[in-house]
């Protein structure tokens, strides 16, 4: 599949997972393959604090938009623009009451704390207007694809289910025709998709599996591929015997580094199998497209590790099979 | 303090913190099994745990009660995961003057929400499980597993999740016109209610209202019982354990809530961090000279293991010295990687003998 086709297939791509298996890191890198396929991306984070303005080698700007990567020519390809915007759960509704006439309304409930009992009386209404905001900014069309690094998962599913919940609440009013909206932007997979993120270990791979059939089956919100981060190459012939001195002749390999060597061999022998089970059970348990990432050894992950796992994921969207009608 | 077996003598209780995907509940449920190992009573509350981890511990199912866990171990292992619905209902109970006022509030749809989906209940409910199994005086030490949550003060904020409620406005008008006082402020304060009829709706509001005034006369009960909740959670025997991994981006989460829990005038008296990669006794430089070496050799994909696990070793270890730099006074237990997640009795065991074996 051509790549700038895949980025374009959404406006939306909600990029969601239980905590600690790289959600971030994996909204940043589709933002990145997705700038090299041309498109100018917006990157949305929702969890409170950001994390992502240091993957592109930035300062964190808070909650104002800033562009962490200009629209450039390089190499004769055209890259599109990446901005990243973080949206909190109380501006969202602080947000959303001023501009729907409310904005007297929003002063003396900030200092009463009456937001609590209007959160409350609606539960939901904080992410409904997350999503409220994502909408607008699908319908201004400024960017070409919006991401979003979704809270963890199992907040993922009520952080999706918020517009129905409160379409059902509100009955009538302005904020039942936010959550319609908003439940007409999720449900249509040429707006927005879901990619789930997971690493090869068994816990989270159950949470993927559970999170996935939530989000298909009982929310009708579209998926896209599922992406396993944090996977280790495969390595051949590592029960090979090093006991004997054969041909590494310059290197005195001492005793115990020959132990340590067998060791090191030992434990990623069973790391490889374990990791081997958990995707052909994730394969067997999910229809889905797997995107493989690579675990990133380095001490921590910056730009150059998000430039180079982009360029795994643009290669892994090219072999995936051509979508029938798109 | 020299171990965590110590720490662990030393508590009545032990509140695990972490962010999700580090162990946390399987760390919660060792602690516990160690302490009964020493010859103590010890229950764990835990929240939302593994489905093979709870079937191992025979609480499968939701239940607002210890179940006993037979073993060989001198003292008493309990184990429960937490309803915070029904532990919710039993509180309201508890303090209701009467049966009809309990069946006001626990009928509303307001009340529904604050019970089931309510962030922060879940929190709230964990400590109120924990006060009430700490007054009955049938344990020695009680562990709760925390919920995963971004905010590492949600914990000791939840306590007061339901008074801060009643200490709004709304919570006084309503409770002033049910008894006919209504002033100008008031009626003021009526306007703000019929304006937010007009976004949420009028029924939403009703709901909220009722609520409210079917609480009339409970203020108190919980009041004390929150401030009594947060003397147990301030108590020199309670300790916070924070359970973390050596990854980079849950570290950075860990040390955000060492800065918290320390900006609270609390101290995490513990670090546990699971999932140490083994040690294998050559550092990363000699190990990249021995990958060099061994290329294209037929021991090349040993060497590259080796190489790859040195360097990662050492990372996690410069990762974990900054950490507890945070917390110099906390003991930090290392725990190694496992390579399955641990889903019986046999394991737990495991991890309980790595965080009490000797200071390390």
């Amino acid at each position: 599949m051509q790549p700038s086709d895949f980025f374009s297939s959404s406006n939306v791509l909600i990029v969601a997972g239980k905590g600690g298996v790289g959600k971030t890191v994996t909204a940043a890198v589709v933002a990145t393959a997705a700038s090299r396929a041309g498109q100018s991306v917006l990157l949305v984070e929702v969890a409170g604090r950001s994390g992502a303005a240091s993957l592109f080698g930035a300062e964190p700007k808070g909650y104002e938009e800033s562009t962490v990567f200009e629209e450039a020519e390089i190499d004769g390809v055209r890259h599109g623009s990446i901005t990243l915007k973080s949206i909190t759960p109380d501006a969202a509704l602080v947000e959303w009451l001023e501009t729907h006439g409310f904005k007297r309304l929003v002063g003396r409930m900030a200092t009463t704390g009456l937001l609590e009992v209007v959160a409350t009386a609606t539960p939901g209404i904080k992410d409904l207007l997350i999503l409220g905001r994502i909408k607008a900014f699908e319908g201004a069309g400024t960017y070409d694809l919006i991401v979003i690094d979704a809270p963890a998962a199992g907040h993922a599913v009520g952080f999706l289910r918020s517009p129905a919940g409160v379409r059902d609440a509100a009955k009538t009013g302005v904020l039942h025709r936010q959550a319609a909206e908003v439940l007409e932007m999720i449900s249509d997979p040429a707006r927005c998709k879901v990619v789930l993120v997971t690493i090869p270990e068994e816990t989270p791979v159950n949470e993927m599996i559970e999170t996935s059939f939530a989000i298909e089956e009982d929310l009708g919100v579209h998926l896209g591929p599922a992406v396993v981060n944090s996977v280790l190459p495969e390595l051949d012939d590592l029960d090979h015997d090093l006991a004997t001195p054969a041909a590494e002749p310059d290197l005195d390999l001492t005793d115990s580094e020959r132990t340590a060597l067998a060791t090191a061999a030992d434990f990623r022998a069973g790391r490889l199998r374990l990791q081997r089970e958990q995707l052909d059970r994730l394969g067997a348990a999910l229809p889905l497209d797997q995107i493989r990432l690579p675990h990133q050894f380095g001490s921590s992950i910056g730009p150059d590790e998000i430039a180079e796992l982009a360029t795994v994921l643009t290669a892994a969207i090219e072999a995936l099979p051509q979508e029938g009608d798109g | 303090m020299t171990g965590f077996a110590e720490l662990l003598a030393e508590s009545q209780v032990v509140i695990c913190c972490g962010t999700g995907g580090v162990g946390k509940t399987t760390t919660s449920a060792a602690t516990a099994l160690a302490a009964a190992t020493a010859g103590r009573r010890a229950c764990v509350v835990t929240i939302d745990p593994a489905k093979r981890l709870a079937d191992a511990l025979g609480i499968g199912d939701l239940s607002n009660t210890p179940t006993v866990i037979d073993g060989p171990w001198d003292g008493t292992l309990a184990a429960l995961m937490l309803d915070t619905e029904s532990t919710f209902d039993e509180v309201v109970r508890r303090y209701a003057h009467d049966d009809a006022q309990a069946d006001r509030i626990l009928g509303n749809r307001f009340y529904k929400n604050i019970s089931g989906t309510l962030s922060g209940t879940q929190d709230y409910m964990a400590v109120e499980k924990l006060s009430e199994l700490s007054s009955s005086g049938e344990w020695d030490l009680i562990v709760v597993d925390t919920p995963p949550t971004r905010d590492a003060l949600a914990f000791l904020e939840a306590p007061k999740l339901l008074t801060r409620l009643l200490d709004n406005p709304i919570y006084k008008v309503v409770t002033a016109s049910n008894r006919g006082l209504i002033g100008v402020a008031n009626r003021a304060a009526q306007g703000v209610l019929r304006q937010l009829a007009r976004v949420v709706g009028a029924a939403v509001v009703d709901e909220a209202v009722a609520f409210f005034q079917a609480f009339q006369g409970m203020e108190d009960g919980f009041r004390d019982r929150a401030k009594s909740t947060l003397e147990l959670l301030g108590d020199d025997r309670t300790s916070f354990v924070l359970v973390a991994s050596p990854r980079s981006d849950t570290l950075d989460e860990a040390r955000y809530f060492l800065d918290r829990i320390r900006a609270a005038d609390l101290d995490a008296s513990g670090v546990v961090v699971n999932r140490m990669l083994p040690g294998t006794g050559v550092d990363a430089d000699r190990a990249a000279v021995i990958r060099a070496g061994l290329a294209d050799t037929p021991g090349a994909s040993a060497a590259t293991a080796l190489g790859d696990l040195a360097a990662a070793a050492a990372d996690d270890e410069d990762r974990v010295t900054d950490l507890t730099e945070r917390a110099p006074d906390a003991v930090l237990v290392r725990v190694p990687m496992l390579n399955d997640d641990v889903h019986d009795l046999d394991g737990l065991r495991r991890i309980a003998d790595l965080l009490t074996a000797d200071a390390q």
